[in-house]
């Protein structure tokens, strides 16, 4: 019978089952740990001002750039002492959620 | 004025409001493949059973030259019919008028016929076809949003109450349908979303279509905001039709019961399940295989497949049915599984319609993405709901039930008033396997060959363990059933618990974890 084909296998306990598999399941992002020094984007927004540049000695909690989202002028703080590495935005950029904004180290 | 004057007056006014927003608005609806408000609710309703109330209904807002604009019957139709004899009360907007927008009048009709449905105890059906928020009425446009809402949560449990997505639902419209029991979409022509697309373009930068973003087939699918889904309008309204049979008009009745049949030849019982328990079947066989005529209607049929419901008779009454579905993603226990099976066993529960649950699952879902959704809390709605539940509550155990599944899916301890297993079942804290690794890893690991050692600790495992009769010789299962007696150990179940009683501990209401 047709539902019977293309089936996958999945692995629950250590035993493996004949069985399909979701879309979301196919689609699911493997789990990676954060890295401090990956400034992210914790919200889709407009980059309104970068107030470092690469180079520049930051300490934990410095102020890095502003990001314009949700009518709220959100600060982009820095999570670690160091050096910036790597600013991958510009002034005015529109950017999604969970991109790198800078690199740190 | 003579009294046929007055007659023809009342004809004259009745049939400009019937054009709604005048015929080249219906032609624009009908190229989009709608129907008009009126049209639908005749495809719905019984012949010449429907009754239109406050069809002379006007706004009465000023601001930005509203004062010179009239809209005929302010946009939406309500009244009150009967689906297959039964009474409905319903509305049913009409984009033909100003977008189907909502203001003020247009709410007050609204609630006037959701507070008739309430008082009557009959079911509600909304039809929604709108722009949303009458901007020019401002914050009177969202005071009459509220009232829907809080009407919506009044009536929750006590009146059955249905949506109908037939055009673009968009902010805050889309949350009565919400807080409603039954979602219907149809294919191109339902849209549902908080924020549109235009909004996502100018702050996100992102482009997606609507369809894309809230049609019929993601809420069918991805959200599980719709419970429905249909290819046409005219497909939309028979499910609706075919959903009323199965329920009763409101919670202090029992659905109307129909006369018995039995299940038809070509589902053998004996023949669906494989006893290998890592080999799929569709457990909708097995429903189809006990329920009366082989009638099972099926609820979010293309939402988290992995667990099945909807609604069967058993002797002629309605009963509902939740399954583990070994076919997809082999059943597992997950966050939309948990959701989807919870809120249903609560909607049975609410409307006293028996649930019998078969269980054949492997336990719950692993990984981080399950975790950091939630799947601790969501899982949870499924003890809580069966626990609350004090309708009659059959459990039939076909093959797996292993560990927190095992205790979750209508378990003797959340007092289910009858649990049967078949011969098949492996009832046990957890697959042989896994058992096995742990209770002997040491064991395994000091023998000289790993390998062999575990798989012969396995084989002992479930030669001790992976049955049913363990839990039966603690009472934990009423009896082990051939499957083949299992439709005739439902009809017992359900005769002998017509009558049951319970009594829950005094509370406002209990706090579950949505």
């Amino acid at each position: 019978m047709k539902k019977f084909e293309n089936l996958g296998t999945l692995n629950i306990n250590t035993r493996l089952y004949k069985t399909r598999l979701s879309s979301k399941y196919a689609n699911r992002q493997p789990y990676k740990s954060a890295d401090p020094g990956m400034v992210m984007s914790f919200i889709p927004g407009t980059v309104l001002d970068i107030v470092v540049e690469p180079g520049q000695i930051v300490r934990k909690g410095e102020l890095l750039m502003i990001l314009d989202a949700m009518k709220m002028k959100n600060q982009i703080k820095c999570k670690m002492d160091g050096i910036v590495k790597n600013v991958l935005v510009k002034k005015g950029d529109k950017i999604s959620k969970g991109i790198v904004l800078i690199e740190m180290e | 004025m003579a009294v046929n004057k007055k007659i023809e007056e009342l004809h004259e006014r009745r049939q400009k409001l019937l054009l709604g927003g005048g015929e080249q608005a219906i032609e624009k609806q009908k190229a989009l493949g709608k129907s008009t408000a009126r049209e639908r609710i005749m495809s719905l309703l019984d012949k010449d059973s429907f009754s239109e109330y406050d069809m002379f209904v006007e706004h009465d807002a000023r601001d930005f030259d509203m004062d010179k604009k009239t809209l005929a019957s302010d946009g939406v139709v309500i009244g009150t019919g009967t689906i297959y004899g039964a009474p409905v009360a319903l509305f049913a907007q009409d984009f033909t008028v100003a977008g189907g927008s909502l203001g003020l009048m247009h709410s007050r009709k609204i609630t006037k016929i959701m507070d008739h449905a309430l008082k009557m105890r009959i079911p509600l059906i909304g039809i929604n076809d709108s722009g949303g928020a009458r901007i020019q009425e401002g914050v009177n446009s969202l005071a009459g949003y509220g009232e829907i809402f809080f009407r919506n949560t009044l009536s929750s449990g006590v009146i059955p109450q249905i949506s109908v997505i037939l055009g673009p639902c968009a902010g805050g419209a889309v949350y009565s349908p919400a807080l409603t029991d039954f979602v219907f979409v149809v294919d191109n022509i339902s849209k549902m979303f908080i924020t549109g697309p235009e909004v996502i373009k100018t702050v996100l930068g992102e482009e997606i279509s609507m369809e894309e973003l809230g049609g019929a087939r993601i809420h069918s699918e991805i959200s599980g905001n719709a419970h429905f889904f249909a290819e046409s309008e005219d497909e939309c309204f028979e499910q609706i039709k075919r959903l009323i049979t199965f329920i009763p008009w409101s919670n202090d009745r029992k659905a109307r019961p129909f006369d018995p049949g039995e299940p038809q030849a070509e589902y053998n019982i004996e023949k669906i399940v494989p006893d290998d328990p890592t080999l799929p079947y569709d457990v909708r066989d097995i429903i189809r295989a006990v329920v009366d005529n082989s009638d099972f209607f099926e609820i979010m049929e293309h939402y988290a497949r992995n667990m099945v419901i909807g609604f069967g008779r058993i002797n002629g009454q309605t009963t509902g049915f939740v399954a583990n579905q070994p076919l997809e993603m082999a059943g597992v226990l997950d966050v939309d599984s948990s959701d989807k099976a919870a809120r249903f066993i609560r909607y049975c529960d609410a409307f006293n319609i028996p649930i019998i649950t078969f269980v054949d699952l492997p336990g719950y879902m692993p990984g981080a993405d399950q975790e950091y959704a939630g799947v601790i809390r969501h899982g949870a709605k499924v003890l809580y709901a069966y626990s609350e539940a004090t309708v009659p509550k059959i459990t039939v155990i076909l093959r797996k039930a292993y560990g927190g599944g095992y205790i979750a899916m209508g378990s003797r301890h959340l007092r289910a008033d009858f649990v049967f297993a078949w011969p098949t079942a492996e009832i046990a804290v957890m697959g042989p396997e896994g058992a096995a690794n742990i209770i002997f890893r040491k064991e395994i690991m000091l023998s000289d060959n790993p390998d062999e050692t575990r798989q012969r600790k396995v084989e002992e495992y479930k030669e001790k363990f992976a049955n049913p009769y363990v839990a039966a010789s603690r009472g934990y299962i009423d009896a082990v059933i051939e499957p083949g007696e299992t439709r005739k150990f439902l009809i017992h179940s359900i005769t002998v618990s017509k009558n049951k009683l319970i009594q829950m501990p005094e509370k406002k209401h209990g706090v579950p974890p949505f």
